[in-house]
């Protein structure tokens, strides 16, 4: 082995131990009261809406974000670029003041909120609250990775198809989108992770119906490390899982 | 037409292409070549200025709309697609039937000789095989032209020779309009009806290879085409139909009547070279000292010192054995009159 590789390593696996650690100490710690959550209807019903709503929100940002992800990748202006700056916003705020935002914009006193309470889409401890805070957060870690896939498809692959009697929405969803569906699916997982993660702003929008990671924070706060132990594992088991199977299934669509 | 990409740009580009005719465009790397086929594609509008096609104006019209082949430097085959689904594309979209696009497939694959690839994933196939699926996919739609952007740059040189045969004969075979880009002029050479130099975005000159290499309207011609011998001098006429160029030391006998200031060219295939003074009709004989020579296989190229000087000339590699020519030796150069092109 050269010293450049044993340098690398060495400096390498400090971070990689520095993140192992903990999630092995988890599994080992609460990997044996995680049986007991069989019996706990409240953590099940909030892992239950964390997943739920942060399916919700990330179907919604895939449906939402993709064309304009596209638009970004292949339009380069003085107003995308501006527009891709302030999408980032949102990663650079902290959670509780994301939350506020959402909270003050979208309420049903506030003129937009009130137009959705309308339709019956109040956010103030509702579901809805959970997946618009979820999607006002995860949404720029979707776009950048679905923009990435965009940016990986060769433009001459769209040219050709032009050329060859494609309109150019025929041209997305037959070579574009196709060839950048793994960068969806990643994405997808990315933004998934992102939203069932969340938990500041979440809790400032809609403290109720609680999701998991609100029950946690409540359980360790009213109770100590013991007892939000079982969920946290939980957790952590469910998250891997899904991740997982998600990661298996865009290996297989390579 | 007029377009100016910043980086690439197209000025005043007035292009007239016949039917079934093989016209190349010429032009070193950042001419807009591919700006220039990318324009007549539609994939970029022009800024100013028309493209007509059967003597429709198309400028408007979406490349969708346009009936032209494109076929683009990297071939660009849809990845996720087999063989046979990259040149169906284009079929599919007409709304043909399923059997008809499975005949039509079959029928050119077969012309190509890539039926036996129809299965294959683009890319497990080779360069040249790549090329042929791309020629494919663009000529099965029947285009009325055929774009091609340096279509045998990406293959290796020993291939590349065997490919410009194939699209000599896919051209005649289809009887096919193809404009085709490149920076090689021994491929534009072999291959063109006619040519037109492109040079920054301007066309130098456009006319048949020979005009083209024999007759270069300007100084950028002449290098680009590897005249070989390029020098600027003075000229003045002599008697009828002929003048004198100046050239620093030497004194050159070319055809014609030029005065003031010109550029003179000769390219190195014409230069007949000696060890001993010849009796000749060539009017121009320089006298000079073999300073190098590069042997590029059948020719060798030598590159003579007259003062400061340098004239290049060919010589077979058989004469140039004959003649044991060694570095500094003095040797003389004949150049008829009328092979001395003079660019005004």
């Amino acid at each position: 082995m050269s010293r450049g590789l044993i340098f690398f390593s060495a400096i390498g696996s400090i971070l990689v131990l520095f993140l192992a650690i903990p999630l092995v100490i988890c599994l080992a710690a609460g990997g044996p009261h995680v049986p007991e959550i069989i019996n706990d209807a409240e953590a099940l019903n909030a892992m239950y809406l964390s997943f739920h709503a942060g399916t919700v929100s990330s179907v919604l940002i895939a449906f939402l974000g993709t064309p304009l992800a596209y638009l970004l990748s292949r339009r380069r202006t003085t107003l995308t670029k501006i527009v891709e700056s302030f999408l980032e916003i949102p990663l650079a705020l902290p959670h509780s003041v994301a939350g506020i935002m959402v909270l003050l914009a979208y309420n049903s006193r506030a003129p937009l909120g009130s137009l959705l309470a309308n339709v019956g889409v109040v956010i103030e401890d509702n579901y809805w609250g959970i997946v618009f805070v979820m999607a006002f957060v995860s949404s720029p870690i979707f776009i950048t990775a679905m923009r990435a896939g965009f940016d990986s498809v060769d433009v001459e692959l769209e040219n050709v198809a032009r050329t060859l009697g494609a309109s150019s929405l025929r041209t997305f969803f037959e070579i574009s989108l196709p060839l950048a569906f793994r960068h969806l699916v990643a994405g997808f997982i990315l933004s998934l992770a992102r939203a069932v993660s969340e938990v500041g702003a979440v809790m400032i929008v809609a403290y109720y119906p609680k999701v998991a990671a609100t029950l946690v924070v409540e359980r360790f706060l009213g109770y100590g490390l013991r007892a939000s132990l079982s969920l946290s594992a939980a957790l952590v088991l469910v998250s891997l899982a899904v991740f997982a199977v998600l990661r298996f299934l865009l290996k297989s669509g390579e | 037409m007029w377009k100016d990409l910043g980086e690439f740009k197209l000025v005043d580009i007035c292009l007239k292409v016949a039917a079934g005719e093989y016209f190349v465009v010429l032009g070193p790397s950042g001419a807009g070549k591919t700006l220039l086929l990318q324009v007549v594609a539609g994939i970029l509008p022009p800024d100013k200025g028309r493209v007509l096609i059967d003597g429709i104006d198309i400028t408007r019209a979406p490349p969708e709309k346009r009936n032209v082949g494109y076929v683009p430097q990297n071939y660009a085959l849809f990845p996720h697609l087999t063989v046979s689904g990259n040149i169906a594309f284009g079929l599919k979209l007409k709304k043909i039937p399923e059997k008809e696009i499975r005949e039509k497939v079959e029928e050119i694959a077969e012309k190509l000789g890539i039926r036996h690839l129809l299965h294959r994933k683009p890319r497990t196939l080779s360069g040249g095989e790549a090329q042929r699926v791309a020629l494919a996919r663009a000529l099965v739609i029947e285009p009325k032209i055929l774009l091609l952007d340096e279509p045998l740059s990406a293959v290796d040189p020993v291939l590349r020779w065997e490919l410009r045969d194939y699209l000599r004969r896919i051209h005649r075979e289809f009887k096919a309009t193809v404009v085709h880009v490149t920076h090689d002029f021994t491929e534009a050479l072999a291959l063109a009806d006619r040519i037109a130099v492109l040079n920054r975005g301007k066309v130098e000159q456009v006319g048949a290879p020979y005009e083209v290499f024999y007759k270069p309207k300007s100084e950028f011609v002449a290098w680009f085409t590897r005249a070989g011998n390029i020098y600027r001098g003075r000229a003045r006429p002599v008697e009828e139909g002929l003048s004198l160029v100046e050239v620093g030391p030497l004194t050159f006998t070319v055809c014609s009547e030029y005065s003031g200031e010109v550029a003179i060219s000769f390219r190195p295939e014409y230069v007949v070279i000696s060890k001993s003074k010849i009796r000749s009709s060539m009017r121009n004989e320089i006298e000079g000292v073999v300073e190098d020579y590069i042997d590029e296989g059948p020719l060798v190229l030598l590159k003579v010192k007259v003062e400061n000087l340098e004239v290049k000339a060919y010589v077979t590699k058989s004469s140039f054995l004959d003649l044991g020519l060694k570095r500094g030796e003095r040797v003389y150069l004949y150049i008829k009159a009328s092979q001395i092109h003079v660019i005004k």
